[in-house]
């Protein structure tokens, strides 16, 4: 038999040795050396307080008692954590991103970092948990009991047990969950240790199941053959207990306080969580393995004994001693991790959402005054500890260790869920609102312990008899057990079903009713959002506050050197030196953000309004911010058009660049050309005349040489008029005489001149006679010149095998056009720019037989008649369009 | 040229939808769970099922240890393309010829 001391010597031990576990991971996080302390197999084993000494000794009392419905408890949280891509992914990266502190932060936090909702959530994980950790200590009290002489297995001796261990994990919550205020509010060492107990409890009770379905019993078949002969054969489980219990379990994961500590604030790595998904139920299925087998053997061999202590009376009964005590290891486990855990996660709320607003709104000027605040929060962390476990001894030493562990555990959760509808709400639907939350929240909590919490106490114990049975003031509508009177339903799922719905509803009705502040709405998109930005609130818009004060602020609350460092890497951020950054609003939204790691969202969001003047982010505030945002974006715009107008301009410079080159080229050519032009005629009339002065040609020859001299003469002649009319033109000199006239008219003019008859060559005009009967306001003399030009260079410069030019008249409307389309090789893309202008020649001179001033005469004086000469380009050979103004008046 | 595509969009396009195919099984995959979870509660021993504490449990151990499984393939699936971000880029220039 073992003995008592021996018991006490090995929880002693262990103890020790979760002590030195926790101290060197803490000085390995401390030297940063994180490695595999932070690894996802810690992150799974850490999740695994779920179990706690409810799963360890419970599960089998309650397979005792219920049969399968044991495992609706870890159904539940499998579905939630295989579904993790639906709710959980986005809960770790919120809570990491904006440094979420407990489950009470990320509800105040959501909410516009209200304070209000921080103390009710708070309220109730104080409410909820305690039952919990009174469970806890109950079931470390009877498995001691278990070991100790028959005498002391009295209430007073599991009193006394109760309250020794309380103190013993008191001592090591505080030692190791408030060592330190971290930015972040990790604690390495408490989950090291808890990863390790996680680890004993599943291998004590995996050796407990094996033993008994292989030492005991002849193997799996046998077991099978022993359940259908059990108690528990039939199937007896409840449609609405199975439902709710599942949904209840999945909730409880989500939404208590321990497992929103390490699932969420313990988080290093958001992919931890994908490995968690699937190992995390792996270790629940593990752990629920051999519950039926346990209990069913159990039932058969030790009759008449507590089922939820079967995990360790069945080794100890059957002579296992060593397997006995590796059991009450995992049981003790079980117990003190979650204790650990629920004590830090609870404290954290209260410290952050009760104490620290009381702190400060007692010192009237706030954070700014002197003192370490950080001295404040850890007190107000261990005094929370040791409170919550006080709370949970007195739960246990006032309902006395009757009710079964399972039904505890059940009303525990039943409460917590009750934050389910304000948490999924605002993780996924913008239009909640703070007051929406807080309603559901009280109306959920209340009957929550209306119809449950305060009837679990036992009849007559808190609420008298007569209301239970009959309502309170004889109303029966209004029975606990059955509102409304549906009666004759399971008292657990009748309260689940009645503060859910009520909560939900609430929550939703007041949400929809009601209209959120702007600090709400700011934070309720960016947690509804999480994934598309990423970028931090604007929550402050002014910046009154002094760097230094802050600074002094900040010391005290994140310690000297983080903040400091924090301080000089923003200071750097903006381009200065030294330890003052600009109090920007981007820093102050930093700045809170990583105090909240350490004092929460709320009591954060209080301290630096303090110092900066402010208490919320008004409307004024943030209109002044989104007038902001609207001007940057019109002065972008505006930006944006000037560039896209002088991108335009550049490139319209550019082509008048272009040209201008080539018009200086140009010229230069058309100064040798005209000096050319001139000097030819020139020399040749010099020559002749002076061959004629010499007087020793014959008649035949002087004639001859006078009709050169005279040709030479003419071709000066012309070259000089066209230059002086192109200058008249672009002077503006020139008279015109108008007269409405027949356009065919103008084209037989044009024609005759300059195909003359008898001189034809084979060249072909097609004309539409029909299309010319228009009426033209013009210019004739003036017109035609612009024709015969166009005819002539026709002529000139086709150089197909026969000639044919198509003389094509439309009416536009407002004017008429008349093109000359020859069949030619046309001009080259490069040309047609130039060809309108003076001097310009595509061809050799030789040939062209003018000085290249013909189509910059007819553009001249296309516009002096307020019509237009273009190059038509895609006609298959040169084409020119004339637009001539109609005559209106006698449009026809 | 920072707008050329990508050298092989081809094979990086397929990848992303397979995992959000993946990622899609992922989501239905508790929605399964739940609804094989409550299969059991409509089992009555008078019509013949399975109706016995053994026989069930067996069922829903399987059905959980299915859910495990097929969790852990998917979330690896899910979770192996991010790790190693260059196994995703094609090599920028041929291999130099080994000596």
């Amino acid at each position: 038999m073992i003995s008592l001391n021996l018991i006490i010597a090995v929880c002693l031990a262990y103890v020790l040795l979760l002590f030195v576990i926790a101290a060197l991971a803490e000085r390995r996080a401390a030297n940063g050396r994180l490695g595999w302390l932070r690894s996802p197999v810690v992150y799974t084993l850490s999740l695994s307080i779920y179990c706690t000494a409810w799963t360890f000794y419970g599960a089998v009392g309650y397979a005792s008692r219920s049969g399968l419905e044991f495992a609706t408890i870890y159904l539940g949280p499998t579905l939630v954590m295989v579904g993790w891509l639906w709710l959980l992914r986005k809960l770790v990266s919120i809570g990491r991103t904006q440094k979420i502190t407990s489950i009470a932060d990320l509800i105040s936090s959501r909410y516009g970092k209200s304070n209000l909702l921080g103390v009710l959530v708070t309220l109730l994980a104080v409410v909820g948990t305690t039952p919990y950790i009174a469970l806890q200590l109950q079931s470390v009290a009877l498995s001691f009991a278990v070991f100790a002489p028959a005498a002391s297995d009295t209430p007073a001796a599991l009193d006394r047990t109760a309250l020794i261990v309380a103190a013993g994990l008191t001592v090591f919550t505080i030692l190791f969950g408030t060592r330190r205020l971290d930015a972040n509010e990790q604690h390495h060492g408490v989950v090291m240790a808890i990863a390790l107990e996680a680890v004993v409890k599943l291998v004590a009770l995996l050796a407990v199941g094996v033993f008994v379905v292989w030492g005991v019993a002849d193997g799996p078949a046998d077991i099978f053959d022993r359940i259908e002969a059990s108690p528990i054969a039939e199937w007896r489980v409840d449609t609405g207990r199975w439902v709710t219990l599942i949904f209840l379990a999945g909730a409880a994961l989500i939404c208590l306080p321990r497992m929103f500590q390490v699932m969420v604030v313990e988080n290093s790595d958001e992919r931890h969580l994908a490995t968690a998904s699937w190992a995390f139920p792996l270790y629940l299925f593990l752990m629920s393995l051999f519950v039926i087998p346990i209990a069913v053997v159990g039932m058969s061999t030790l009759p008449g004994e507590n089922p939820d202590l079967y995990v360790l009376t069945l080794p100890l009964r059957l002579n296992a001693e060593w397997l006995a005590l590796l059991s009450f290891l995992g049981g003790f486990s079980s117990a003190t991790s979650m204790v650990i855990v629920a004590a830090i996660a609870v404290s954290t709320m209260v410290s952050n959402h009760i104490v620290m607003p009381i702190w400060l709104a007692l010192r009237k000027d706030g954070a700014m005054m002197s003192g370490d605040v950080r001295d404040t929060v850890l007190m107000a962390r261990r005094v929370s500890i040791g409170a919550v476990l006080l709370l949970g001894y007195l739960y246990f030493h006032l309902s006395g260790s009757g009710a079964a562990l399972a039904a505890i555990g059940l009303i525990s959760f039943a409460g917590v869920v009750q934050v389910l509808p304000a948490l999924v709400g605002g993780l996924f639907w913008r239009g909640a609102t703070r007051t929406g939350a807080a309603g559901g929240l009280v109306i959920g909590f209340a009957v929550w312990a209306y119809t449950l919490f305060l009837p679990s106490f036992g009849v007559s114990a808190v609420m008298p008899a007569e209301m239970l049975a009959n309502g309170p003031f004889g109303l029966a509508a209004l029975r606990p057990q059955a509102l409304l009177g549906i009666s004759g339903v399971d008292p657990l799922v009748h309260a689940v079903f009645w503060s859910m719905t009520l909560n939900t509803t609430v929550f939703v009705v007041l949400s929809l009713l009601s209209f959120p502040g702007p600090l709400e709405r700011v934070q309720g998109a960016e947690f509804v959002n999480i994934f598309a930005h990423r970028s931090a609130a604007q929550g402050w818009s002014r910046s009154a506050a002094e760097a230094e004060d802050l600074l002094a602020m900040a010391q005290r609350i994140i310690g000297p050197a983080e903040a400091q460092t924090m301080f000089q890497r923003a200071a750097a951020e903006q381009g200065k030196g030294g330890y003052l950054p600009d109090t920007t609003p981007a820093f102050l939204e930093r700045l809170e953000r990583q105090l909240a790691g350490s004092v929460g969202a709320a009591t954060a969001h209080a301290m630096v309004g303090q110092m900066t003047g402010e208490t919320a982010v008004t409307v004024e505030d943030l209109m002044a911010v989104a007038d902001e945002t609207a001007q940057m974006m019109e002065y972008s715009n505006q930006l944006e058009a000037k560039s896209a107008e002088l991108g335009r301009t550049a490139r319209q410079l550019r082509d008048v660049n272009e040209k201008l080159t080539q018009l200086s080229i140009q010229k230069d050519s058309f100064l040798s050309q005209i000096s050319h032009e001139l000097r030819t005629p020139m020399t040749s009339i010099r020559a002749f005349s002076e061959i004629l002065m010499e007087g020793g040609a014959n008649e035949s020859e002087r004639r001859r040489f006078a009709h050169i001299i005279h040709d030479e003469t003419i071709r000066l002649t012309r070259l000089l008029d066209d230059l002086l009319d192109l200058s008249v033109l672009e002077n503006g000199q020139v008279t015109l005489n108008r007269a409405v006239v027949s356009l065919s008219e103008v084209i037989d003019r044009a024609i005759a001149s300059t195909v003359p008859p008898g001189t034809e060559r084979g060249f072909e005009i097609r004309r539409t006679p029909e299309a010319e009967r228009l009426q033209v306001d013009t210019d004739p003399d003036r017109l035609a010149q612009v024709f015969i030009n166009l005819i002539s260079n026709a002529r000139k410069y086709c150089a197909a095998p026969e000639p044919s030019l198509r003389i094509v008249v439309s009416d536009q409307g407002g004017a008429v056009t008349v093109d000359f389309i020859d069949n030619g090789h046309g001009i080259p893309a490069s040309g047609q720019t130039m060809i309108f202008e003076k001097f310009a020649r595509l061809t050799d001179q030789a040939r062209a037989g003018g000085a290249g001033l013909g189509l910059a005469i007819c553009r001249e004086v296309m516009a002096k008649l307020g019509g237009a000469i273009t190059y038509l380009p895609g006609q298959g050979g040169a084409a020119f369009r004339v637009t001539v103004p109609r005559a209106e008046a006698r449009a026809a | 040229m920072t707008d050329t595509p990508p050298r092989n969009p081809l094979f990086l396009e397929r990848r992303s939808y397979r995992r959000r195919r993946i990622a899609d099984a992922g989501r239905l995959l508790p929605v399964a769970g739940l609804f094989l979870f409550l299969v059991p509660v409509l089992w009555r021993p008078e019509t013949g099922g399975p109706a016995g504490t053994a026989a069930s449990g067996v069922y829903l151990f399987a059905v959980w240890f299915g859910l495990i499984a097929g969790g852990a393939l998917l979330s690896r699936a899910l979770v192996r393309p991010e790790d190693p971000p260059p196994a995703i880029r094609p090599p920028e220039a041929p291999q130099e010829p080994r000596r």
